[in-house]
Formats: structure tokens, sequence, C-alpha cells
């Protein structure tokens, strides 16, 4: 098990920084992901790990052993960092049989035959890929490419994994098959693992902390459960969750004595932010910490049923309040009607905040 | 910001990526094949040599004059020795490039197009032409027009119909143009049935959904649209005819009809080099503003037709010009191939020139013994150790060339599909283009002038096998950096990424991924490279000896002495090898593609 600690990492492609003094350490045995949109550098990231891309500035250490340094001109080539990395793409060498591609980097490493033998017959056998060993990739099916570019990654027996979206090739069914593959891998081999991914439910359902990127920069790396109560920030907020996060706009403002949160279709009483009186606020409530009624009660407001969107074991209530769209997570099915009038009922605490001005979380102290 | 980083490491980094290291090892040989020659040549163009002392007193080998661009451009000798020529060579290529084109063009729509019969047979034989050296027709021509201007016996035209050919139409322009059109028209006819072939349909039937008439179509919409490819085809057409050798001197030099090609080499003979190698120079100035204006034309015309899938192709009726065209087509090919290489034959087999009878036939020319009264006791190409020697050299000279050029072009396109879009891939993909810009028999003149002396500690290299083999490498590199860089493209980066993750380093990853990977598709960069190697006269006239010769400059020398008989024999043994080393290759490459 090796630990990978980045330092102020740095790439620019031309003009355009890719990633952007990136400082991050990942546990030993951990499952880190890097999540983002499209274009974000997670993958560059990844690839500086595994010394595919010379970073411009930074440090990275494997497992407390430098393997680049920008300060000392070091860079430790791919193969001696002990990483093992599975390519978006899987990269299967297509003039090689199955067993080849895995044997492949055995025999650059001259392990001797009798050995290599059993460890890619054992590797081929843990990704159930017995009786397929001389067919050629194109030969097989997405998943199965899949299996023999996990079984060429583990025969090496590396202490990291790298893995580069690699279920996003696949189709919906094959890809939960494979995320339970993958979480199996891990849990049995302990390997430190990286996983790059745009899939948000990939993310929060594999890994043991994800880190979020926007435009090169870092801005939250925590387990899943704190990145979708927690966002740092508006962008983490919008980003995570489907359907997204409800953002309304508005204003902290103080009337008899008592804190409150003024928007232009909602308003909500917020005792802890008492000290933000008179701040610009963008208040962050999640689909399903909305409740739905029928009839009239104290603190909801009212607004009508815009759409009903059933997706089986849940449906998607979007409900217009003054202009604005409110999505509203609903369990199993529903008899609303659209055009019909509604309440809708806000939790408090579930309320988060984030400054108007840069977008940071404010911290209530909650939770 | 933290940039610590010194200068000299982020340089270090850089150098271990093999694309860095390999892209300037390439580029600082193609400086040495193609930029250090021409720059002598110019140079030598500029100062007095030690031959000039025959021509002016005042010459002083080595300093500076600009004695020969006078004397080429503005003496009593310059129409003679440039003008002439130039005019020459400026008529007779826009003449065959016109008229290959219309050729071509023709022959690529017929059988794309029409519903004329037995289309595929005629695609099969279409190419062919270009496969036989460009001289080919040149001798078929003399064998059958031949008159008693340079002597020895009359060609079969006059012991068939009893009419001496005259002069202008068994010398000269005519022949020439007939001869090289017949030569050159594949060029059209590939650039053309490719483009027709990804031309979608539908771009045609709107014109006819609008009540246009077939033949406004034709003119209003498929012409246009064929324009780029027509203007390509134009363009390679030219550049190869005003640098070809071979034809018009056989065809040109009995009446003294000379182009610029013609009179490189006849300058390099009478011991004036700066005269051939200004002429040279004007070659490349033609060859560079030709490509050029294609460069431009095709840039501002490059339509987008290929619709991808669902292509569909319509075919237009001939009627009852189904049979004609046909009967057209089968003509040409026929003149094109079978005619002449029947022709050649037949010369090969006539014991005594001159007598077409059924029993002056004999194998002597083939595998006679040396006979004292017969072409002055040479024996039978087969067993002659002179032309078994040539052809020993030639098929050494090809397959080395092939291999060295593939290899070359597959570094090539790693260097720079890997460094992408880096000044370095840019200056290495234009700098393999650069062969292409000099003419064949300029780019002989260029490597007489470097290497006809020592260079520092090097020997001179004229006379060696090595200077013919850098030649011809140095030549072909476009097409296979071409092929080498298309066929780098298919391969994904991720593939070598992958090896460099299982600790492979550069060689193993060349030799076990990409080397197997883009073989195949580099396969036709060797095959071209042989072919044009095996049947190159023009580039390695200049520079051949007695002990480097060739096949086809044996050819080249028998024509001279006038024993057209071993000069055919030689020319079908040449085609024989071509063919058949194409055919070898393919039964290889195919091999490997089907693991």
């Amino acid at each position: 098990m090796a630990m990978i600690e980045i330092e102020g990492l740095t790439k620019r492609f031309g003009g355009v920084t890719a990633v952007d003094r990136l400082t991050l350490a990942v546990e030993a045995g951990e499952f880190l992901t890097l999540l983002g949109p499209s274009g974000c550098g997670k993958t560059t990231v990844l690839r500086m790990i595994a010394g595919l891309e010379v970073p411009d500035a930074g440090e990275i250490r494997i497992g407390g052993k430098t393997v680049f340094s920008a300060t000392r001109g070091l860079f430790v080539s791919p193969g001696k960092r002990g990483v093992g990395l599975v390519f978006q793409s899987y990269a299967l060498w297509p003039h090689m049989t199955v067993r080849q591609n895995v044997a492949f980097g055995l025999e650059i490493r001259k392990v001797e035959p009798a050995r290599m033998q059993k460890d890619v017959s054992e590797a081929l056998a843990y990704m159930h890929l017995e009786g397929m060993e001389n067919r050629y990739p194109q030969q097989m099916s997405g998943g199965q490419q899949q299996r023999v570019a996990l079984a060429r990654m583990l025969v090496a027996g590396p202490e990291v994994f790298l893995m580069d979206e690699p279920l996003s090739n696949l189709d919906a069914k094959l890809r939960i098959e494979m995320r339970v593959e993958i979480k199996r891998l891990h849990r049995e081999a302990k390997a430190t693992t990286v996983y790059v991914t745009h899939d948000q439910t990939e993310a929060l359902t594999l890994s043991s902390r994800v880190a979020v990127m926007e435009e090169g920069r870092l801005v939250q790396a925590t387990p899943p459960r704190e990145i979708y109560r927690r966002p740092a920030n508006l962008f983490v907020a919008d980003f995570i969750g489907s359907p997204t996060i409800n953002l309304i706009p508005g204003k902290i403002v103080q009337k008899n004595g008592r804190t409150f949160f003024e928007g232009e279709a909602l308003s909500l009483p917020t005792p802890a932010l008492a000290a933000h009186v008179g701040a610009e606020v963008t208040a962050a409530v999640r689909p399903e910490e909305i409740r739905i009624e029928t009839g009239e009660s104290g603190d909801a407001v009212s607004g009508e049923v815009y759409a009903v969107l059933p997706a089986g074991s849940e449906t998607i209530v979007q409900v217009r309040r003054k202009g604005r769209i409110f999505n509203v997570r609903v369990m199993g099915e529903t008899s609303l009607n659209i055009g019909e009038i509604v309440c809708m009922q806000f939790i408090p605490e579930a309320v988060i905040f984030f400054q108007g001005d840069q977008g940071n979380r404010i911290d209530t102290g909650q939770e | 910001m933290n940039e610590k980083s010194p200068f000299v490491n982020r340089l270090g980094l850089k150098l271990k990526q093999p694309q860095v290291v390999l892209g300037l090892l390439l580029v600082v040989i193609l400086t040495g094949l193609v930029v250090v020659p021409f720059l002598q040549l110019v140079h030598d163009t500029a100062v007095w040599q030690e031959a000039d002392r025959r021509m002016s007193r005042t010459a002083e080998p080595g300093a500076w004059t600009l004695f020969h661009y006078l004397r080429v451009f503005a003496s009593p000798l310059s129409v003679n020795i440039f003008y002439r020529p130039l005019l020459h060579s400026l008529a007779t290529s826009l003449t065959i490039s016109l008229t290959a084109m219309l050729l071509g063009g023709l022959m690529a729509w017929l059988v794309v197009r029409t519903d004329m019969p037995f289309k595929k047979t005629i695609a099969v034989f279409a190419v062919i032409p270009y496969v036989l050296p460009s001289y080919t027709l040149a001798l078929a021509w003399l064998d059958f027009f031949k008159n008693e201007r340079i002597g020895g016996a009359v060609g079969i035209c006059t012991y068939l119909f009893g009419v001496t050919p005259p002069d202008w139409l068994a010398y000269g322009f005519i022949p020439i143009v007939i001869t090289l059109s017949l030569h050159y028209y594949p060029f059209t006819y590939l650039l053309v049935s490719g483009a027709l072939i990804s031309l979608d349909s539908n771009l045609e039937e709107s014109g006819e959904v609008l009540g246009a008439s077939r033949f406004r179509i034709l003119r209003r919409i498929t012409f246009p649209l064929m324009l780029p490819a027509l203007i390509s085809a134009f363009i390679l057409t030219f550049s190869r005819a005003v640098g070809t050798f071979g034809t018009p001197y056989f065809l040109g030099a009995p009446v003294r009809y000379f182009t610029l090609a013609t009179t490189i080499y006849t300058s390099i003979v009478n011991r004036t080099p700066a005269v051939a190698y200004i002429g040279a120079l004007v070659l490349i100035l033609i060859s560079m503003v030709i490509i050029y204006l294609n460069q431009k034309v095709i840039g501002e015309k490059s339509f987008v037709t290929i619709a991808g899938k669902g292509l569909r192709r319509r075919v237009t009726p001939l009627g009852a010009w189904r049979w004609p065209a046909f009967s057209l087509m089968a003509a040409l090919i026929g003149l094109a191939v079978f005619v002449p290489l029947l022709l050649l034959l037949w010369q090969t087999l006539m014991l005594y020139p001159n007598d077409y009878s059924l029993g002056n036939l004999t194998l002597h020319y083939w595998i006679g013994k040396s006979q004292a009264a017969l072409a002055e006791g040479e024996s039978g190409i087969l067993r002659n150790a002179q032309i078994l020697g040539a052809a020993w050299n030639s098929i050494r000279l090809s397959v080395i060339v092939a291999l060295i050029t593939g290899m070359m072009g597959i570094l090539i396109g790693y260097a720079v599909v890997r460094g992408r879009k880096t000044n370095l891939a840019v200056v290495l993909e234009q700098g393999s283009f650069l062969p292409y810009l000099i003419p064949s028999i300029a780019f002989g003149a260029i490597y007489l002038a470097l290497f006809s002396k020592s260079i520092g500690p090097l020997p001179p290299l004229y006379g060696t096998f090595f200077l013919l083999i850098l030649v011809c490498v140095a030549k072909n590199l476009p097409f296979s950096a071409r092929s080498g860089i298309s066929s780098m493209m298919q391969v994904a980066g991720e593939l070598e990424e992958a090896g460099m993750m299982a600790g492979a380093n550069w060689l193993q990853r060349f030799r076990r991924i990409i080397l197997p990977l883009t073989l195949a598709g580099s396969l036709s960069g060797f095959i071209l490279a042989f072919i044009s190697t095996m049947r190159e006269l023009s580039l390695i006239i200049l520079l051949i000896t007695p002990e480097t010769r060739t096949l086809t400059t044996m050819t080249f020398r028998y024509v001279e002495q006038g024993y057209s008989q071993f000069a055919d024999a030689i020319i079908l043994l040449i085609v024989i090898l071509v063919v058949g080393g194409e055919f070898l290759a393919r039964r290889l490459g195919g091999k490997r593609e089907t693991i």
C-alpha cells in the first residue's frame, strides 16, 4: 500500500493552464475519485501521476518515493512508478491475443516463463476470462475487453491503481456490473486507487473520498456524503445531484429581532445566520428535502405543478412559484396533476447557504 | 507561481521524450539529404569550376563569378542551352498534363459513373501504365516508327506499310507527348475516380429535381466538384513530366529536340556542370511555383463531399454509346500497355534487326552464348555477366531503398504524430515534403554537385553504391512519410502509453507495438519506393559509374549504342521484376494483416 502526495502540481498546454497548483494527498488504500466536468483537468492529473505527462511545476511522491520534482529535475518513467493504469479506451493491443496482452508486462520485466504462465492464468481467472486466452480483443464485447484491461493491470501487482473513466464506453447495465467488479478489486487488492470520472453516481458509489475539480483547481476533497450534504461552493452544489439542487438567490434580513432569508420565491427563518444580516446569499435545497402537500399549512409556500416526471421508484415534480421552477423528489408515484396548486414545505435545517459574491458555503455550524 | 524549475532540467526532460529525440535526428538527416546538397548546388552555380579554365582565361577555380548565369541567360548560346529547352519543357509538360487529364478523367467517369461494359476489368488495367518505366513506351515507339535518321535498323512501320515515317512523327514533340500522356494518365484516373466515388449523387440529383439537363448537371455540378482532384492531377503530372529524362532523351535527342531535363544531362556530359546546375535550379523553381499554385487553389476549393455512410452513386446510362466507350478505353489501355510490351518482346526475339519474318525469330538475345558476329559478341541478357550484375544492383538497390525509406516513413510518422503541433513536428512534416519539389534529374544534379568532391574527412561518394541508396531514399521520402504519418494516425497514442505503463522502453514499444501495427498500413510506402527505384533512370543517370550500373542505365546504354534487342529485353526484365516485386510484397503484407 502506498500513499500518493501531490504538491503544487501545474500543467500548461500552450497558453491554457490545465492543472493549476494542485495539492492533494491520497491515503494508502484509499479509493479517491477525481470528479468534474470535461476539461477540468482531472485526466491530466491522473496522467501526471502515471508519468505519461510531464508537469510544468510541482512534486509527486508515491509511497514516500519522489517520482517527479520540477525543482530537482526528477522524473521517474511510468514503468518504474509501481502504478497500473486502465485507459478509457482500454488500449488493448489489437495484434496480440488476450494472453499476450496480459503477459506483455511480465515479459518486459523478464519474469521466468513458468511463473509468468501461472500469474497470467491467475489474473485471467480472477477476471472471469477463462477460455478466452487466445481471442483477439476485437473479437470480444466491451465488457470483456474491460476485464482484459483490468487483468493486464493486475498481473503486474501495482501498489496504485489508476483508472481513467474506465466505464464510460459501456452500456448502463454492464456499467453497474463492472462497478461492482471494480469495488471488489479494490477491496481485495487493497491498492490505493485514483479513479477519474465525470459521472457523479459512479463517484459517489465507489469512492471513499471524492475530489471535485473545476478549471484545473481542486475545489473540495471529502467523503461522498460530505460532498453531497455540505458542498464547498455553488459549483459543487450545482454539479452534484440529479436533478440539480434548487438555488434561490436572496438576502439575509432581520425582522422583529429574528433573522430571515428573503428570496423572491421563498422566505425562511434562519437563526443561525444572525451574523450575516444584510449579506447577499443563495439558498440551496436538495429536491428530496422539499415536501409537497396538497392542503394549506403553516409555513409552507404554494406553487403550481409544472411537470410530473415519473421514474419508477421515484417521481420528480416540478413546481412553479413566482416564475421560478423547484425540483422536488417524491418517493414512489404521485397523483398530482399539472396545473394543480400545491404547498411546498422546506425543512430549515436542510437548507444550505452560499455567499452571494464568491459562492462559498456559509458555515452554519449544523450537522 | 512556483516556477523554480531551471531551464536545463526542463530541456533534459524534453530530451527524454522519444518523439523529440527522433524528430531532431530526422530533421538533421533531412537537412543532410536535401538542404545541404541544394546549397552546394547553388554555390557551384556562382563560383568558377576547374573545368571552366577551358572557357575563360580569367577563370579562377573557387572564386565567385556571375559568368555561368550570364552564359545561360544572356549570351549568344542562351537560346540553344536555355530558352529553347525551357520552351520545349513547358510545351511538352503542359500538353502531356492536359492530355493525361482528359484521358484519365474520362476513364474515371466511365468506370465510376456509367453503365459501360467490363468496368471492373478496365479498372484493373487502368493503372498498369504507371507501373511500367516511363520510357517503355518511348522504346516501343522507336521500334515502330524509327526511320533512317539515327542509323541502324528502321522500325516495323516501314516494314509493314513500306512508308518511312517522317521525322515529326518518329521523334520530337508529338511522340514525347503521346507516350508520356499514356504513361501519366493513371494519376488523373486515380484521383478523379477517388473523388467521384466519394461524391454523393444527391448533389447531382438535387440539380435534376430543379429541372437541369444532364449535360448542365455535368457542367455545373459534377465538374466543379471534381475540379480540386483535376487540378491536383494536373499539377502532379506536370511536375513529373517536367523532370523526366528518359523519354525526351530517347525521342528528342535524335532530332536535337532538347528539354531542360535532357540539357542538364548533356551539359554534365559536356563538362559544363554549372550550366546543368542552373538548369536544375530553374526546374526546381518551376516545380515550386506549380506546387505553390496547387496549394493555393486546392486550399480555397476543397469541398467536403464525403457524406460517410449511405452514399449513393448514380449510374448514367450511356445508351448506344456503351460499346463505343468500352472500345475506346480498351484501345487506350491496349496502346498504353499491351501493344508496346508486345513490340518490345518481338524486337528482342529478332536475330537480325530489320528482318520481321518468322524465320528470323530467336532467343539469342535472352539466353544465347556470345557470338562474335552478333552485337559485338555480347551474350544474351540472362547469361551476360554485366547485365546480371546490373540486375543484382537494381534488385539490391530497390530492396534496400524500399526498406530504408519505408522505415524512415514510419519513424517520421511517429515523430510527427506523437509530437503533434510542436514546431519540430511541423518542420519535420514539411521538410519530408521537400524532395517532392525537386524534379528527379535536378535531384541527381544536386547530388552530383555535393558528392563529386570530398567533404571534410568524407571521401567523394560519387561512384559508390551508397550514394545511389542515399539519393533514392531521399527522393522517395515524401511518399513514404505520407503513408507513415497516415498509418501512425490509426494507432491510438494510448496503445503505446499502455506499453509505457508495462515498463517497456522505447525500442521495445517500437518493435512490439508500433511496428506491427503500422507495417500493414505503411506497405504501400515500401512498395512504391521499390517500384520507383527499380525503374528509376532520371534520378540516377548522372550518378552512375560502370561499377554501379543498374538495369535502367544499361537500357540507356544499349539504346545509345543502337542495340534495341538488348535494351528492350532489359525493359521487359524490369517490368517482370517490378510486377513480381509488387506481387510478392502484397502476398507478404496480406499474410501479415490476417494474423
